[in-house]
């Protein structure tokens, strides 16, 4: 088994799978805030199910954080491996000939999802652990999205950074599949398709969460 | 027409190599791309100078020798076609034309547009085979049946020529197209069963070995391929080597 972790295939599988966890995250993130557009109570009551329920807490958030961390060490190594597996650079490469710019650019869009997630984390997750943990207080999270989303700065930061997000699951989306050997005539397709949907209609999703809550804020 | 051509000279693996410009005339767009090096060539030795070295054999896109990278893309703007298949209608009177080898760190330069590729035999020595008796008491291949789709499958897969495109197009320098073919072709048939897991673990693992880069699906080798092998025999490959790493 060992040699399966160290191994390009089983790197690449391991990849996918973390990414598939995180597409599965992302999506319930994505419906819990959707919540908040609608209903105070019914956001604040999914908010603090995810943030008390052990099961959430001591089971899914541990293997969140492994994943996100897996997938970004992991990308990033690949990446520097990856380069350097060039041997020298080419005079001319029409690079844009044979594959998009989103399968070229992931750690880009890698990388500036990371920076966002960084900032994501000050904003919101580490407040509401300090008061659980620490504090032993209750953060109303609502009233706290939207605080934050009052600042257009912050509403744009939002917006650029998903903007990131859906090129990376432009991409991320079928090579997962792929990466996990499911590639056949028949699926595929659908598979392509249902990719592009998500990657658009996840993140659009978000930004307009952050929208709707700085235009409610005026 | 008339070309200008700038072309990666490099005298040995030792050296430093770089990119020099030269001038031709009078070139046929009936040509093949190798004729016009051909030309090229013909012209340097008149000068007395050193022709370009480049890999050629057959001149008719089976041999997968003829390897250059011509115009950013590997065996040119065409798809579907090596090098020598290539033809001059492709290109415009007064183009420039860069041409440069495979770059990759498992695929040396050994002079000019030549390098040095006995990395792919290497990882076809370490299971690109099945062990069949041959003394005599040969099984007839016909006595096992295959399902049609299956046998064309294997046979789309076994048509790679092991030119190299898909790494020197790759932007990982993966040789994944090539090693998913090579796996694929056996993993369809009965025949290549028995030694099918140690068959993938060790192909990959000497891949590996040879410093090329991991694949990212960017699907550029698909596009690149003279021979059109399709990113399914790369999913074939994961799923064998998961099949063999349980």
């Amino acid at each position: 088994m060992s040699r399966f972790y160290s191994s390009s295939v089983g790197r690449k599988v391991l990849m996918a799978l973390s990414g598939f966890f995180l597409l599965f995250f992302l999506l319930q993130h994505f419906l819990i805030n959707f919540l908040s557009v609608f209903n105070k109570e019914a956001f604040n009551g999914a908010s603090d199910f995810m943030g008390t329920n052990p099961f959430v807490q001591y089971a899914l958030q541990p293997v969140l954080f492994f994943g996100i961390i897996y997938h970004l060490i992991m990308g990033m190594y690949l990446d520097a491996k990856n380069k350097g597996a060039r041997g020298g650079k080419y005079a001319k490469n029409n690079a844009a000939a044979n594959a998009s710019w989103m399968s070229r650019n992931m750690i880009i869009t890698g990388v500036m999802i990371l920076l966002f997630i960084c900032l994501h984390m000050v904003d919101f997750f580490f407040p509401t652990i300090k008061a659980h943990y620490i504090d032993h207080t209750h953060l109303d999270a609502y009233e706290m999205v939207v605080a934050k989303f009052a600042n257009p700065v912050f509403v744009l930061i939002y917006v650029v950074a998903f903007a990131f997000l859906a090129l990376h699951l432009l991409h991320g989306f079928q090579s997962a599949f792929q990466s996990v050997g499911f590639n056949n005539r028949k699926y595929t397709p659908a598979i392509k398709k249902l990719g592009t949907i998500y990657a658009i209609a996840v993140p659009v999703g978000y930004m307009f969460i952050a929208v709707f809550h700085y235009i409610n804020s005026l | 027409m008339n070309l200008t051509l700038k072309i990666w000279r490099q005298k040995n693996s030792q050296v430093e190599g770089q990119m020099v410009e030269y001038k031709v005339t009078d070139i046929s767009e009936h040509m093949s791309f190798l004729e016009m090096m051909d030309v090229l060539n013909e012209q340097l030795v008149n000068k007395g100078e050193e022709p370009v070295a480049f890999d050629h054999d057959c001149r008719e896109g089976i041999c997968g020798m003829c390897s250059m990278f011509i115009n950013g893309e590997a065996h040119g703007p065409d798809r579907g076609v090596t090098t020598c298949q290539l033809h001059m209608r492709m290109f415009n009177d007064g183009d420039t034309i860069y041409i440069e080898p495979w770059r990759a760190k498992a695929f040396p330069v050994i002079k000019d547009l030549v390098v040095d590729r006995t990395a792919f035999e290497r990882i076809q020595q370490a299971g690109g085979y099945i062990s069949v008796n041959t003394s005599g008491n040969t099984q007839d291949a016909n006595a096992i049946p295959i399902a049609k789709e299956d046998a064309d499958l294997s046979m789309d897969a076994a048509t790679c020529i092991g030119c190299g495109a898909c790494v020197a197009t790759c932007k990982n320098a993966s040789a994944m197209l090539f090693v998913g073919a090579k796996v694929s072709q056996y993993a369809l048939l009965p025949q290549g069963q028995v030694e099918a897991a140690e068959r993938v673990s060790n192909m990959i693992k000497q891949m590996d070995e040879e410093g090329f880069g991991n694949c990212t699906n960017t699907g550029a080798c698909e596009v690149e391929c003279p021979k059109g092998i399709s990113l399914e025999n790369i999913a074939r490959m994961n799923r064998e080597f998961m099949k063999a790493s349980i």
